[in-house]
């Protein structure tokens, strides 16, 4: 415990410099058994997603052999379904490790667009103040009024079903709670000192909003922001599910439970296999989101 | 307090004004689009013209907006296409069934919650403090389609206990109920759970109940009388706003499991394309979801003397 104490004493003053804050944070992470199991979780799944195109895998969308079980021999007496086949013969392993680049390139594209619109929302709301903080407050609170899957529901069948309009659904239903936080971390920041010195120097309120304000807000939107990415998740895989999401064949977690459930009898890993994978990265999120709140609410 | 809930009620309308004409101008302002969905992909211009001046819909876009608002406060809000009904009979019965869901669930999920909350946040740090954390997460983490088909995969697939469809094709039956209420609580408890636990975690470093324990009351009574009483304020606000959360998670676990609430109403009026009775369901949702946000936020005041005499 004491070695453990030093280190971390010894590694503050290196803070300064990026890499001694990443080294000291990891440092940090791997104290709470919690966030690191967070982490394993999602690298698993982002290095199973980067991988895709290098592993040796089946095509996810050639029908082979139907309802084959986990570890089978293929007819040919060589290739092995790992994961076993789907009603349509497709190979579950090939589909579940190409469906994990499909829901981590969506989500991350969605969450990263929300947090674009919603952190320009939420610093203009409280940094400008009155008439701005007005006006984007009650949009703000109209889309908060929404089901999120009502709201989901009523933008996709206007728009059709499209990566391009789930990241706007998202944006939609995300921006909004985004907003809220930075708006709340705005109103703390724009009281401190150097946002003063940066007002007596003349800078723009843009400069100000961008490079003083968003900046030192970035500890409890990093938490936020993990939460997020898990829902978002959560989001496009149901979406899947409702056959309002990302367009077939290509693999879908959500659609893959959705297909497979009718014929549950006859191929169960086909429908609990895309269920535990969606779980685990999302659990994956939860926990790195907790146990950065824990090691952020240390300091 | 009255003055407070008169604005939050004037909130509440000004909100729902806002909505309905954001929905009318998503659903009606493509003409053509609402007469061809009536009358079908095959029916010439002329005919969805004549039907556009039969049903008023060549008058000004703010008076239709107006008329289709009036209509809707008594309860008339037009014929569904796919149902050839009014879409208020298809309305009633519906809600009435996810009434019975959501009643099961939140008689399930509210004692739990609150138990697991409280025993948690009764001594923040112990083991079972750590488990339920952590137990909480591990549900929270789980989407409901993803425990739904754990939970069919094993007592449907595996046990052939329980019915793995909840359609009540003949006539109503509990044991149908049982997987969505299930689901749903699974998803929904950690969420209360975890307020309930911070919000007792911080009553108990709180200094009345220092001065409570020290001045040797039981530790029974130190929580019982003491603590749950503040510490409960939170949670409730919570327990209601959970109604929008059970709203999105009632849409996906009727879908799976074919229940005939108002959620699958919903769902098949989106993708079926039958717009008066998707506007009627976005309307009722987003309703219930605005309403319960009012009493949140009222009855919050109401429970909680400090904001009251503010």
């Amino acid at each position: 415990m004491a070695t453990v104490e030093s280190t971390a004493a010894s590694a503050t003053p290196a803070a300064p410099s990026r890499l001694g804050a990443l080294l000291h944070a990891i440092g940090l992470l791997r104290e709470s058994r919690i966030a690191m199991l967070g982490t394993f979780l999602v690298l698993f799944w982002v290095a199973m997603a980067l991988l895709a195109p290098v592993l040796p895998l089946l095509d996810p969308n050639t029908p082979l052999e139907p309802f084959k079980g986990p570890g089978d021999l293929a007819r040919d007496g060589e290739t092995v379904f790992w994961l076993g086949t789907d009603h349509k013969g497709r190979d579950v392993l090939a589909r579940l490790i190409w469906g994990s680049q499909r829901v981590l390139v969506w989500a991350t594209l969605a969450t990263a667009v929300a947090y674009v619109v919603g952190m320009l929302m939420g610093v203009a709301a409280g940094y400008l103040g009155g008439w701005w903080d007005e006006a984007i407050s009650f949009v703000a609170n109209v889309l908060l009024s929404f089901p999120v899957m009502v709201l989901y529901i009523v933008i996709i069948s206007a728009l059709g079903a499209s990566g391009a309009n789930i990241v706007l659904a998202v944006t939609f239903a995300s921006a909004p709670g985004i907003m809220r936080i930075v708006r709340g971390l705005v109103l703390d920041l724009k009281t401190r000192d150097y946002i003063f010195a940066a007002q007596t120097r003349g800078e723009g309120a843009w400069w100000i909003m961008l490079v003083e304000l968003l900046p030192n807000a970035r500890g409890p939107l990093i938490v936020d922001a993990c939460l997020r990415l898990g829902y978002t998740v959560i989001t496009i895989a149901m979406l899947g599910f409702l056959g309002l999401g990302l367009p077939p064949p290509d693999p879908d977690w959500g659609a893959m439970i959705a297909e497979a459930v009718p014929t549950g009898a006859f191929a169960l890993h086909a429908m609990v296999v895309p269920a535990m994978a969606v779980s685990s990265l999302v659990l994956g999120f939860n926990l790195l989101a907790d146990g950065l709140r824990e090691i952020s609410l240390r300091d | 307090m009255l003055i407070l809930a008169a604005r939050r009620f004037g909130a509440m309308i000004a909100i729902m004004a806002v909505i309905s004409f954001i929905l009318f101008v998503i659903f009606e302002s493509d003409k053509l689009g609402v007469a061809g969905k009536v009358l079908g992909p095959y029916s010439s211009l002329e005919q969805r013209e004549l039907w556009l001046e039969q049903n008023g819909y060549n008058e000004p876009f703010l008076t239709r907006y107006l008329a289709w608002v009036g209509r809707a406060l008594t309860g008339d809000f037009g014929q569904s296409i796919r149902f050839k009904a009014p879409v208020a009979d298809l309305l009633w019965p519906r809600l009435g069934n996810t009434g019975i869901l959501a009643l099961c669930v939140f008689a399930l999920m509210i004692p739990l919650s609150l138990t697991l909350g409280v025993l948690a946040g009764m001594r923040e740090g112990s083991w079972l403090d750590r488990t339920i954390s952590f137990g909480s997460i591990l549900t929270t983490s789980i989407p409901e389609f993803a425990s739904a088909t754990f939970l069919v995969a094993i007592f449907v697939f595996k046990l052939g206990w329980l019915p793995g469809t909840s359609s009540m094709t003949g006539g109503f039956n509990p044991v149908e109920l049982v997987l969505p209420v299930l689901v749903l609580v699974l998803y929904d408890f950690g969420y209360v759970a975890r307020m309930t636990r911070a919000s007792m975690a911080e009553v108990m470093t709180s200094q009345y109940i220092r001065t409570a324990v020290l001045k040797g009351l039981p530790h029974r009574q130190v929580i019982l009388r003491h603590a749950l009483r503040n510490a409960l304020i939170a949670p409730f606000t919570v327990i209601v706003l959970q109604l929008n959360w059970l709203l999105s998670g009632v849409i996906v676990v009727e879908v799976f499991f074919a229940y005939k609430g108002f959620g699958k109403l919903l769902y098949d009026a989106a993708t079926f394309g039958d717009i008066f009775l998707l506007q009627a369901c976005t309307m009722v949702a987003v309703f219930v979801a605005v309403f319960s946000q009012f009493i949140s936020d009222v009855g919050y005041t109401l429970l909680n003397p400090r904001i009251r005499f503010n």
